[in-house]
């Protein structure tokens, strides 16, 4: 059992949970990931260590509630406990001073930036940060990239922060700019803001760096449910990612592999409605 | 009590049938096959043992049960003494009395078989441990051992591990055992389906080793939450038991389709997450009226199996090779067959073939015929040209097999391994690295619950001898 410390909620369905899990805390590295499952019963899920404080033995989750099961995980308040824990699971971030670094979240994908942002700083990057999101709301953990980056740029689809547009336009700029080209780009967030960024910084030939999040069961390598394509190589994401060369990653395979459920997940989805709005009514 | 029949009339009585469910009613659910004998059945079956001074049978089996004796306690109607006797020699006989290939172990070696059928011996084993299980009061109490003071660490919660950590507890060590899931039993509980294995089974014979103080930590992955080097330096001993790995992919187009499952994602969403199997479960797994599963291992039958209980209209085998050179347990087959799965042999798969949405549509296959015999002795398939044919599905099963898991030996640099990425142990069972064993199919490769569990009770021997030195 694993004893929430904290549950906060940064932005609409995006909370941060820091639980006590002292082995985690000592064996992580920036890049890694746990797997959650909450009670008997339950879906064990996937999500990137945020932060961790190895003196108090804690673990930083950013959580977004966008399943069935991971509204049941944020509905967890602190003091409460999750039944399961287990990681730190897959590949370190390959961490080096390149120089110039832009680093790119898309929502919650900005939350698994975190933990390679500090590490890059740490490791003496010079880092632009390019944060995306729908709307202002959805901008998260603003001030603590900017603290840790030389530049932070926001941008909005509707323009209420920041850049009106994507994360791809001043990426694009930056790029396009000899003083301030990247020596490395790291990008995490949905597939297709990936992609994008994968294919700006190809033809200039700029390292890239993704980090996936496909559908998982044990994450130790046994299901091989993770698998995607990168190259001509078949690559399980838990055990060999989660983060790969953004060039060579087969992201229109993996988009497709994350849509196998949508059926099935919708009609969860419906069933818990129901069963929620029962029990409102009485 | 005796058990003095002469060998003539011992000869006369004829083997027992298992009861089974019938077959077009349990393909519909995941109650157990096999109902196991009634007390009666048992009896006569125990009789039908020579009591033999050869011992044949002990040496068919990998962890060296005391067969004949066991049998010859039940025969004396002795149930006490005949569970002493085999949970003395088997830290798991009620898992062993349900999926062990005694076909070609022990009942392979059966000198009663020369003449006729073998003893049943697995399911006499089955019998005196379900016993066992329903009798806690009557069972003979075993003498606490004195505590060695020293401690082991096992890795992995499987047959191997468990094994080990039985053998261990009862000479006085102190064994804690680490598994990565949440769960205990490794391929027992995740693998195994439960018309073959109930978990009810895997708990109970789990408890056993709880009652022995062995202490089971869940959640924690050896080489990612804690390294070997950690464990060494924290116990006397370690026991590397992490099992099976990644599933060993076709190398086919259309390999990453939606729809197409390695075998053990399969299993475990059914088997672990319960996924199909309650309304209300969290897991989500896919169903078609036509699965194809590739393979002829127990594996492949346990999935296809289970495709039949989610309601596919057609489960099929695909197997490159004839039913005679597949590597699945004969009552495996047998069961499969009547409850209604499809065999399809001599028949290689080339390639998966997608709907316009990306979903599995067929499997592409070509006819093969057998050639003469390869290195492992079975004769090799070679492809029938211009034979090529679709089998249309839905879903696509690969149960080929597993590579190595490079989780543990990945922060483990001093640990050897073969070209496959196996652990290398020498005859005691100990890795190059000195106090830390390794058993089961991390050093095997892909075999079976058995093999597993013989590596474990030999590691346990070699530990506690390392331990007393």
């Amino acid at each position: 059992m694993f004893e929430v410390v904290s549950n906060e909620i940064l932005a609409e369905n995006l909370h941060k949970m820091v639980l006590v899990a002292p082995r985690i805390a000592r064996a992580r590295k920036a890049g890694q990931f746990v797997i959650v499952r909450l009670d008997q019963g339950e879906e064990r899920i996937p999500l990137t260590i945020g932060d961790a404080d190895q003196a108090a033995g804690t673990i930083t989750l950013f959580i977004q509630a966008i399943g069935a099961s991971t509204r049941k995980i944020v509905a967890t308040p602190a003091g409460s406990f999750i039944r399961d824990v287990a990681g730190p699971l897959g590949k370190e971030t390959h961490i080096t001073n390149w120089g110039r670094v832009v680093c790119v979240g898309g929502g919650v994908g900005t939350a698994v930036l975190f933990p390679l942002v500090k590490a890059l700083a740490e490791a003496g990057n010079e880092i632009t940060t390019i944060i995306g999101g729908r709307s202002e709301k959805y901008v998260i953990l603003a001030d603590e990239l900017g603290a840790l980056s030389k530049n932070l740029i926001i941008t909005t689809e509707d323009g209420s922060q920041g850049y009106k547009g994507f994360v791809t336009g001043p990426l694009s700029e930056i790029l396009a700019d000899p003083e301030r080209v990247p020596q490395a780009v790291f990008a995490v967030g949905p597939v297709p803001m990936m992609k994008a960024v994968a294919n700006i910084t190809r033809e200039p030939g700029i390292e890239t760096i993704v980090s996936l999040n496909p559908i998982m069961i044990d994450g130790t390598g046994m299901c091989g449910g993770c698998r995607v394509q990168v190259g001509n190589q078949t690559k399980f994401a838990c055990v060999d990612g989660p983060e790969f060369d953004a060039h060579l990653v087969d992201f229109d395979g993996l988009s497709d592999r994350l849509t196998s459920y949508r059926k099935e997940e919708a009609a969860r989805h419906a069933a818990e409605g129901c069963k929620l709005a029962k029990e409102v009514a009485k | 009590m005796s058990n003095d029949l002469s060998p003539k009339e011992r000869m006369a009585i004829d083997r027992v049938h298992m009861p089974e469910l019938p077959a077009d009613e349990r393909n519909k659910n995941f109650e157990e096959v096999n109902l196991g004998l009634s007390g009666d059945q048992a009896l006569s079956e125990a009789k039908r043992c020579l009591q033999c001074k050869t011992r044949n049978c002990v040496a068919g089996c990998p962890v060296g049960v005391s067969i004949p004796e066991f049998i010859d306690a039940l025969a004396c109607e002795d149930m006490p003494r005949a569970a002493q006797i085999l949970r003395g020699d088997n830290a798991l006989p009620a898992v062993c009395g349900r999926v062990c290939p005694q076909e070609t172990q022990c009942e392979a070696l059966c000198i009663r078989g020369k003449k006729g059928d073998a003893v049943a011996i697995g399911y006499l084993e089955r019998y005196v441990a379900d016993w066992a299980m329903q009798h806690p009061d009557r069972l003979l109490t075993e003498p606490t051992p004195e505590p060695t003071g020293k401690s082991v660490a096992v890795v992995g919660c499987g047959p191997a591990g468990l094994t080990a950590a039985g053998e261990l507890a009862r000479q006085g060590h102190k064994v804690t055992i680490f598994e990565a899931l949440h769960d205990t039993g490794g391929v027992l509980r995740y693998g195994i389906p439960e018309f073959r294995l109930p978990k009810e089974i895997i708990d109970s014979e789990v408890a056993v080793l709880a009652q022995l103080g062995v202490t089971i930590e869940c959640n924690v992955i050896i080489g990612k939450t804690l390294t070997v080097a950690e464990l060494r330096s924290e116990f006397d001993a370690v026991f590397i038991a992490n099992g099976a790995g990644l599933p060993t992919m076709l190398n086919i187009p259309g390999e990453n389709l939606k729809g197409v499952y390695a075998a053990n994602e399969f299993l475990t969403r059914v088997n672990l997450m319960e996924a199909g199997r309650r309304e209300d479960s969290a897991t989500p797994i896919l169903q078609r009226d036509e699965v194809a599963v590739i393979g002829g291992g127990n594996t492949a039958m346990d999935c296809v199996r289970t495709a039949k209980r989610l309601g596919a209209k057609r489960a099929m085998i695909i197997y490159r090779r004839g039913e005679a050179e597949m590597p699945a347990r004969v009552e495996e087959i047998k069961h499969a067959k009547e409850e209604g799965v499809e065999f399809i042999m001599l028949t290689a798969p080339l390639a998966i073939v997608a709907t316009e949405d990306g979903w599995v549509k067929a499997l592409r296959c070509q006819r093969m015929e057998l050639g003469p015999a390869d290195d492992s002795g079975r004769r090799r398939p070679q492809a029938i040209p211009d034979s090529e044919y679709d089998i249309p599905a839905g879903i696509v099963i690969n149960a080929v097999g597993t590579n190595a898991n490079p989780l543990l030996t990945a922060t483990a640099p001093d640990l050897s391994l073969n070209k496959w990425g196996n652990v290398v142990t020498d005859d005691n069972g100990q890795t190059s690295i000195p106090g830390v064993f390794a058993g089961g199919d991390i050093v095997r490769g892909g075999a079976t619950v058995i093999l597993a569990m013989g590596d474990g009770k030999r590691a346990a021997a070699s530990i506690d001898a390392y331990l007393k030195r």
